[in-house]
């Protein structure tokens, strides 16, 4: 993993070649590139072609953990994951897991993720009580009270300085199970109804997104919440060891899979218990599920509107449902207002995740689906994007200039610049 | 019974990876490397992780006068006290040629120093009758090549100390593994880009926690080591020596 290693983010369509170190030591971690964690950002936000990177994964201790009060410091490159795995059975989680374990701490603070808990528990970043930037040579700690520097740092994809640790309030856990109920939401309205109605501390709907007609919007609504008791010995994850053909997520087989998988919870609902990990990090469980897609990768659509929206994103979702590009990995979600950053995405409403083959049909849907959602008053989500322009997103984060001017004061060289700071030309 | 697991050479990727195993299985781990700060890290990691203890000690392999701060630490805990060597250097053989006083600190670091410390401690595994011993050596110790045949001579001499040792400690309850892992994505080999049946610190751990419970004496790591250096051992000298693999 050094010298001019070809990489790439989760989508693998844009691809970077560069010098990457991967040090062990903290001390050994240079401010004057990028850093990157595990790449499951889509696009290219982990991307520095032609420059270096510094993979922070091999930097991920814990350094102090108050089991009394659920406060935890660790280093940036541990994993989200790691972290549940550890805790939940010694009665925490981390307060916000977005739904790849694979997401490192560092990365989750650069894209401000949120989870299944939003509409309850805000984002990452709200949780997040101070974090060490490396700034040049020099180490600087800030917190909330910081003001500028902090709102351009939680969401700001890196480009404040190298984030090195932070400290987490952690959020209580009964145990390392989930108590999941899932329901039929039969079409649109009633799925949309489901999502508001939800009191559970984890919602999430998954949705059809090759459903037409009365069909349209249709899905399973999963509820969730933690509980404890025995847990089934996990099974071995499983890994996808070469790239599909390019018609395994062709349309007739994406149809037959959804429609099957739509059924497979009964017309009553159902309520199981479920290991934390198959509920937060569903997908997690097959390696590299990427490759699925081929060696051309894919794109993942994701905007939120906001409330009064929901009509327009309906009509997005039947403008994909016409098109038979969309892939089984659709999820629809309802979201409070809580963001931390000025480049944060979340914003009261409903946002809708959907993954699309890398083809040329699909870039002509997605960009459709930007103008809609501009139109909406909605935004897209950076650690998603790999296609948008820098106008579009500079009109969908009303508080980027804010972001631009502590970004252009914490790194006046333009060291930590990736590819996609570039690509939108984010940095002016 | 209390598992304690004295890990010398403790800021390793290997290391590190094999502390955090025996953590979330609730032993107690004494940390014993140079960088105070480095361990003091890796100790709140692994109590966080559930080790009922960890406890950082100064160690440098060059400096003997270190050795004794380790065992009086080992020596006071109670219950099976077990111990794994991760310590060791690789400089490239070219730094070597050009200052042949490097060796002198290679063979500190991957044989006189952690061997040393082995023999101060295998009279109290011989007193408890249990305990085991983990050392890392290197499959570039089964024969001198020309890459890095200083690095090779001090594993190959740790190897046999091991060994040895095995031969002695094993009539007393006290079970010997040698781990001779090829090539592993850690730190020490970043600068040598892509390596022939590379493996990962995690999948070395896994590796050597499954021959523990086998009691196997020596450990390829990968496996497919085990076939390539026997192979490569039976090459006889005449047609070795003029090869560069």
């Amino acid at each position: 993993m050094t010298r001019n290693t070809s990489y790439s983010g989760w989508g693998r369509a844009l691809r970077a070649t560069g010098d990457i170190t991967r040090p062990d030591d903290v001390r050994r971690v240079a401010a004057t590139a990028p850093a990157i964690g595990n790449r499951r950002s889509y696009g290219d936000a982990p991307l520095n072609d032609g420059g270096a990177a510094t993979d922070m994964t091999r930097i991920d201790r814990i350094l102090s953990f108050d089991r009394e009060v659920g406060v935890i410091t660790v280093e940036a490159g541990m994993r989200l994951g790691e972290l549940a795995r550890i805790l939940a059975p010694q009665g925490w989680l981390p307060a916000v897991l977005p739904g790849t374990g694979f997401a490192t701490v560092g990365g989750a603070i650069a894209m401000d993720v949120h989870g299944k808990n939003h509409h309850h528990a805000g984002s990452f970043c709200q949780h997040v009580m101070a974090l060490q930037l490396l700034q040049g040579d020099k180490t600087r700690k800030i917190t909330p009270k910081t003001g500028a520097l902090w709102k351009a740092t939680c969401g700001g994809l890196g480009q404040t300085g190298v984030i090195t640790q932070a400290t987490l309030q952690l959020t209580p856990a009964k145990g390392d199970l989930m108590l999941v109920t899932e329901q039929r939401a039969t079409d649109w309205d009633h799925h949309i109804a489901l999502l508001d109605a939800s009191t559970a501390p984890y919602t999430v709907g998954w949705i059809d997104a090759t459903a037409t007609g009365p069909s349209l919007g249709r899905g399973i609504v999963e509820e969730g919440e933690t509980c404890r008791g025995l847990r089934p010995a996990p099974r071995a994850a499983k890994t996808i060891p070469l790239d599909a053909p390019h018609w395994a997520l062709s349309g007739p087989i994406v149809k037959a899979f959804n429609a099957a998988y739509y059924r497979r919870v009964p017309r009553s609902g159902r309520t199981v218990v479920r290991p934390l990990q198959d509920f937060f990090f569903p997908l997690d469980k097959i390696h590299d599920w990427n490759r699925l897609y081929g060696k051309r990768g894919f794109h993942q659509f994701q905007c939120v509107v906001p409330l009064g929206q929901a009509a327009a994103l309906r009509h997005m979702l039947a403008t994909i449902a016409r098109s038979g590009l969309a892939s089984p990995l659709a999820v629809l979600k309802r979201m409070g207002p809580g963001r931390a950053g000025h480049m944060s995405f979340p914003m009261e409403g409903y946002t809708l995740a959907i993954d699309f083959p890398n083809r040329p049909q699909a870039r002509r849907l997605i960009e459709r689906l930007e103008d809609a959602t501009v139109d909406a008053g909605g935004r897209l989500y950076l650690a998603k994007d790999a296609l948008s322009t820098g106008g579009a997103i500079k009109a969908m984060y009303p508080d980027h200039p804010k972001w631009a001017a502590a970004a252009a004061k914490a790194d006046p060289e333009g060291l930590l610049k990736t590819d996609m700071i570039r690509r939108l030309d984010l940095r002016t | 019974m209390t598992e304690t697991w004295i890990v010398l050479g403790a800021s390793s990727t290997i290391a590190k990876a094999f502390i955090r195993s025996v953590a979330e299985q609730g032993a107690h781990v004494i940390l014993a490397g140079r960088r105070m700060d480095d361990l003091d890290a890796t100790a709140a990691d692994a109590t966080a992780r559930g080790a009922e203890g960890a406890t950082p000690v100064m160690f440098d392999a060059r400096d003997p006068a270190t050795f004794d701060g380790i065992l009086d630490v080992a020596t006071s805990r109670p219950g099976t006290l077990n111990c794994a060597v991760f310590v060791g250097s690789m400089p490239p053989q070219d730094a070597i040629d050009a200052d042949p006083s490097i060796l002198d600190g290679v063979i500190a670091d991957s044989l006189t120093g952690p061997a040393r410390v082995l023999q101060m401690l295998a009279p109290h595994l011989q007193t408890r009758g249990t305990g085991a011993i983990v050392g890392v050596g290197s499959v570039a110790g089964d024969r001198g090549r020309v890459g890095n045949y200083v690095y090779g001579a001090a594993k190959a001499g740790f190897a046999t100390y091991l060994s040895g040792l095995r031969n002695a400690l094993g009539r007393h309850g006290v079970h010997v593994l040698t781990v001779k892992p090829g090539p592993v994505e850690t730190a020490m080999t970043e600068g040598l880009g892509p390596q022939p049946f590379m493996t990962t610190a995690d999948a070395v751990v896994a590796d050597i926690h499954k021959a523990l419970q086998k009691k196997r004496n020596t450990l390829y790591t990968k496996w497919i080591w085990w076939p390539v250096m026997t192979v490569i051992k039976l090459i006889p000298e005449p047609i070795f020596k003029k090869m560069s693999i």
